[in-house]
């Protein structure tokens, strides 16, 4: 493994919501700041910087990430995605974020972005998962507006609306 | 009067958005503000931005609850890569005045400590560097010489006259000592069968938003104006207090706020000693200057609820009635009275005798000051602390008579005929029927069955108990129920302050579209949604002909003082404010159309976008024509109908009046009613507090969107969920903070949230323009102290304290924990009194001689190598060394700076090790005494004794890791002090220990 400079920026290239991306980064850049700051996506939030609250979490090659605890050039070579690739078109919501917009799953929005990306990563595993999964998975977020329930039955819609269109995808 | 009528809002009977139609008040729309926050278009204070060349501001804070700064040395981190300014306190003071203090006391409260620290996280200095990075870099080089004094954090030890003291312009740590008297309380209580006392104290916590605070701000010298850019909340009467402080006139402070903010719930009121700190900095660095919080800056430093130590008395006849109540509250605002405290402590002033007829009252309210961070805006405001005191006592009022709470409750409440009903304090409850809305909650609520499942738990030997509350909600602030801390004296000195004024602004351009604009600014609330309904009603029109507008840039929009979101003031004034301007320009809209129509005024109706006559639907013209008139053909519209472009009301309830002469406040305008009961199960082996079923009913007036009360009502309910259960801001007694992250000041989580069952009754408020009350803030009144009533319930306890942690009730159950057995030799640490002083004592064997050990202890070189992590040692002089320290303690590594000095030497026998350390993450400080003893075979036993206290950011961080991180690293000290000694040879010559390590580097 190469070993970086600590005062210089290093090359960092990733793809990025399916698109190639390329910054610069110095060695003690966290993820976030630089996907925020330098790259200019803001959809993803900081709420702690500690790993607790869960705002800032991003699909890092599959699998859900908390980016403030990730320095940015640890991602180099990664496949990210981030809450501005969860709609499919400009000016319409994919099945989840409309299952939110539909149950009042959202009061402020900060947290919303990591919280979409932890159920994101997790239905396209386990197509056809029940409560107590849901509630555990959510269980690595910090909400202080909703109470979590309208959150936990947003998750639970889409995920039966995922499987049905599965279902109909498998049948034709 | 009111018509009250049941509403059960269950999520599915209504598809919300479903309808097409109007009237759209009442109806769950889809939110307007979902579709960019949930495809992360948000515009949040972070998210938006700043002008080229902005600069980052970074803030050393202080380790120390209480210390005089002897020096700020700066030199190294204006040298800095990057750093542009440094300013301390001296500076800050140079640019500023102090904050206004909301009594009358020849006391300062500046934004930055100036020569003194009264609260860990107190901002010392501030760095301006090109980079956030750069910026905390230069922080770690700021060298501070502290002079620690002693630290008072309980509010009742504050008020005693030993108590170290705070302010010199306090009376001791006193900032208010007010009495009142309503009503014969004395009459009362002499008449009265029984006096039932409760003693209470309210614990210290937070709402804590996800998103912290965060501000830019510019100064432009040539119009010596400054404009800031904050997720500021209001409420604005700030501003006034902003503009003062930077010393330019209100119209010289342009105050915006974004978009989006990531929440609130009062505490982003807190952000202002901030817009002041950093606006001064942008001011000294000549260029734009912006500051995000870190999330270990928002809980150490940036507000608090206030936490309160209460008695309260009540004067009870035999059958449970309250006659008087008598009460003595001791409210503590932290290290500075900050506006608008003590707001918090008269916010309830009108309202103190809750939802119950009670005519007698003695009231005493002292403030005080005490080495903790300063308080301010939070949800509940004021109300946790009152309800769980007066509901706390209406439980014990019926176990000392052996009656049902709920009989008592329902026996005291306010008469349903008596409203609008003045309490004896002055409120003025507008609307409401207690006994219709308990008895719907018992039955819609189950509370039969509720009690089934008790008996069923305690049958099986379970601990299960019931609690309720009743407690009424108050909502719009009256902006002078704060002069009720000032005596009638004081307030007709200063002037009468009173009202609530909001603003709403409704706008139609050429093309006949309607804008709206109220300076509300919400932190989630859904304002945007709403308003569109409101407005919409009024034209006719459907929500999404009408953009709402809810940013604010006092330099361009109408505001007031009570403008901003607080006070659950969004649904009764704002909202209704706006339905007003609407209506003003529909009734000259509806006279052009009259006009045009041939038509009377009163004939005329705005629906489906059209504007057209009652009497004959088909004379109609459309909305857009009709409305853009003004623009393209002023001189078309009837006389004396003036414009119809843009129409700004400023609505203020007549009854929110000043205090009177006796003190008599209406410190709210509006009323909402909620009773709750809930079932809660405390596990007997972990004493974890289970809630079973939570009931939770509410009355806040005419409802605009079900789906946010609900919201409001659950989010609400969550936080209390934290504050009964989990959340305290904790201090040690030195004044150092005990709950720094997230993983220390616990949050509930989905899993330890339950859904409250809840159920509606609407009886419109007769003050409101649209009959609605606020309902945002009742349950962090109500349930935190309805879980402690159901916990009491299950335990058969007395007394209980917040937050119910299990080790809590484990002495409230087993009696405090036994003190562990007397020590083994060697290294056990004890803490006493509840201080963070470690003593310890241990003993190492070396096979060197006493006067080699000696010579090492005095030697630069061998202490370099002995002290764990340290880089190098400084000989100052034959007894006194410097030394840089880098020390691990559990996750958190820092540099220290350690100054340590020997004394009572008796060579070479005995030793005093006295030292302190410092560094950016805390400080400690410690004294042993080493005493050497030659042993048979030439060798020497090294006896240690040692006290030593750790306080600062690494106190809160690693508080529970610090026991054994210290013992770890003073047994290091030894063991490597011993394999010095041991390994090296009789004469002199590194040990092999030593070798290894200039091999190595040197460095750990």
């Amino acid at each position: 493994m190469s070993r970086l400079q600590a005062k210089h920026r290093h090359d960092v290239r990733f793809t990025l919501n399916g698109k190639p991306c390329a910054g610069e980064a110095e060695p003690r850049l966290l993820l976030t700041d630089f996907l925020r700051h330098r790259i200019g996506v803001t959809g993803t939030h900081v709420g702690c910087e500690h790993g607790v609250c869960g705002a800032c979490t991003i699909d890092i090659d599959g699998q859900p990430a908390r980016a403030c605890l990730t320095l940015a050039v640890q991602i180099d070579g990664c496949e990210l995605r981030t809450v501005e690739s969860l709609a499919p078109a400009a000016g319409r919501l994919g099945v989840l974020q409309a299952a939110f917009k539909r149950n009042h799953a959202l009061q402020c929005g900060f947290c919303t972005a990591g919280i979409l990306m932890s159920l994101d990563t997790f239905l396209r595993e386990h197509p056809q998962p029940d409560e107590e999964k849901i509630r555990d998975v959510l269980s690595g977020h910090l909400c202080r507006c909703t109470g979590y329930a309208p959150i936990v039955r947003a998750a639970l819609e889409a995920a039966a609306e995922l499987a049905d269109q599965n279902r109909e995808k498998t049948d034709a | 009067m009111a018509e009250a009528a049941s509403h059960a809002l269950a999520s599915k009977d209504k598809v919300p958005g479903s309808a097409s139609v109007g009237p759209w008040v009442g109806q769950s729309i889809p939110r307007v503000e979902d579709s960019s926050l949930l495809t992360g278009r948000g515009r949040f204070m972070d998210d938006i931005g700043v002008h080229p060349g902005t600069l980052h501001a970074a803030i050393l804070r202080s380790p120390h609850a209480h210390a005089d700064i002897i020096s700020i040395d700066t030199a190294a981190a204006k040298r800095a890569q990057g750093v542009v300014a440094v300013l301390d306190g001296a500076d800050i003071k140079a640019l500023t005045s102090s904050l206004v203090v909301g009594v009358k006391a020849p006391v300062e409260c500046w934004p930055i400590a100036v020569g003194r620290v009264r609260y860990v996280g107190e901002a010392v200095a501030v760095v301006v560097a090109t980079d956030r990075y750069l910026a905390e870099d230069a922080i770690d080089l700021i060298e501070v010489q502290y002079q620690p004094r002693p630290a008072v954090v309980d509010p009742l030890m504050a008020i005693k006259p030993d108590a170290p003291v705070l302010h010199d312009g306090f009376n001791g740590n006193v900032a208010s000592d007010r009495v009142f008297r309503y009503g014969d309380p004395e009459q009362a209580f002499a008449s009265a069968a029984h006096r039932i006392s409760i003693d209470i104290t309210y614990p210290r916590n937070s709402c804590t938003p996800i998103e912290t605070y965060g501000l830019v701000a510019d100064y432009d010298p040539g119009e010596d104006a400054y404009d800031v850019l904050a997720n500021f909340q209001g409420p604005f009467s700030i501003h006034a207090v902003l503009s003062r402080a930077l010393k330019v006139p209100g119209n010289r402070l342009r105050l915006r706020t974004p978009p989006d903010s990531g929440g609130s719930f009062g505490v982003k009121q807190g952000i202002f000693p901030y817009i002041v700190l950093i606006a001064a900095a942008a001011r000294a660095a000549g260029r734009p200057v912006k500051w995000i919080e870190d999330r270990l800056e928002h809980l150490t430093a940036s507000v608090s609820a206030t936490n309160r130590a209460t008695t309260l008395s009540a004067a009870v006849t035999e059958d449970g009635r309250i006659l008087a109540l008598d009460w003595d509250q001791v409210e503590d605002c932290g290290a500075h009275l900050r506006a608008p405290e003590p707001a918090t402590l008269y916010r309830m002033h009108g309202n103190l005798s809750g939802a119950y007829d009670i005519r007698h009252m003695a009231v005493r309210n002292r403030v005080v000051v005490t080495n903790k961070t300063p308080t301010g805006l939070n949800r509940g405001f004021g109300g946790p602390q009152v309800y769980f005191a007066l509901e706390r006592l209406v439980q014990r009022i019926a176990i000392e008579l052996n009656l049902d709470p709920l009989d008592v409750i329902t026996r005291n409440l306010v008469p349903a005929d008596a409203f609008p009903y003045r309490t004896a304090s002055g409120a003025l409850l507008d609307s409401g029927n207690y006994q219709e809305a308990i008895r719907r909650g018992v039955v819609e609520g189950k509370l039969a069955e509720l009690k089934a499942r008790r008996d069923a738990a305690r049958t099986e030997g379970r601990l299960y108990g019931i609690g309720y509350t009743a407690v009424v909600e108050p909502s719009v602030s009256n902006m002078g129920y704060i002069t009720t801390v000032l005596t009638p004296a004081e307030r007709r000195k200063a002037g009468p302050k009173n009202g609530a004024q909001a603003t709403a602004t409704v706008a139609i351009d050429p093309v006949g579209s309607v804008s709206v604009h109220v300076a509300s600014v919400p932190q989630g609330q859904g304002h945007r949604t709403v308003l569109s309904q409101v407005v919409a009603d009024v034209f006719g029109l459907t929500p999404g002909d009408v953009r709402v507008n809810t940013e604010i840039d006092t330099a361009k929009d109408a505001w007031s003082i009570a403008s901003g979101n607080y006070a659950s003031r969004f649904a009764p004034a704002v909202a209704g404010t706006a339905k007003l301007a609407a209506e003003r320009i529909a009734g000259r809209l509806a006279r052009v159309a009259a006009s045009q129509l041939n038509t009377e005024a009163d004939d005329i109706i705005f629906a489906g976008g059209q504007v057209r006559s009652k009497r004959n639907p088909d004379n109609k013209v459309s909305f857009s024509r009709v409305a853009g008139l003004s623009h393209w053909s002023p001189g078309a519209l009837p006389d004396g109908v003036g414009q119809t472009i843009r129409e700004t009301v400023f609505w203020t309830p007549p009854e929110l009046t000043p205090p009177d002469d006796d003190d008599h406040i209406n410190s709210s305008l509006c009323h909402g009613f909620i009773f709750d009961f809930c079932g809660v199960e405390v596990d007997r082996t972990t004493l974890q507090t289970r809630i079973d079923r939570y009931v939770t009913m509410h009355d806040c007036g005419t409802i605009l969107h079900p789906a946010m009360v609900d919201g409001q009502i659950r989010g609400g309910f969550a936080q209390a969920v934290g504050a009964a259960l989990y959340e305290e801001y904790a201090y040690g007694a030195d004044g150092s903070f005990l709950t720094g992250t997230l993983a220390d000041y616990l949050l509930p989580t989905v899993i330890e949230t339950p859904e409250p069952f809840i159920i509606h009754m609407q009886t419109p408020s007769p003050v409101t323009p649209l009959g609605s009350k606020g309902v945002g803030e009742g349950n962090c009144m109500s349930t935190p102290v309805c879980i402690a009533n159901a916990v009491t319930d299950a335990l058969g306890l007395r007394d209980i304290t917040l937050p119910l942690v299990p080790a809590k009730l484990a002495d409230a159950v087993h009696g405090a924990e036994r003190v562990a057995p007397a020590g083994r030799a060697g290294d056990d640490i004890q803490k006493q009194g509840g201080d963070r002083k470690l003593r310890g004592e241990g003993e190492a064997k070396v096979g060197a001689p006493a006067e080699q050990v000696w010579a090492m202890l005095l030697d630069p070189e061998t202490l370099k190598a002995v002290i764990p992590g340290c880089h190098s040692v400084q000989k100052v002089s034959d007894t006194h060394f410097r030394a840089d320290v880098t020390i691990g303690i559990g996750p958190v590594k820092g540099l220290y700076r350690a100054n340590v000095k020997l004394s009572d030497l008796d060579p070479p026998h005995a030793v005093t090790l006295g030292g302190t350390a410092e560094g950016a993450l805390g400080f400690g400080g410690g004294e042993g005494r080493i005493t050497l003893t030659p042993t048979e075979g030439g060798g020497t036993s090294i006896h240690y004794v040692y006290e030593a206290a750790i306080g600062g950011k690494v106190a809160s961080i690693g508080g529970r890791l610090l026991d054994g991180a210290t013992r770890v690293i003073i047994g290091q000290f030894f063991a490597a002090l011993a394999r010095q000694a041991g390994g090296g040879s009789a004469g002199s010559g590194p040990s092999l220990f030593a070798k290894l390590r200039g091999l190595f580097g040197g460095q750990r």
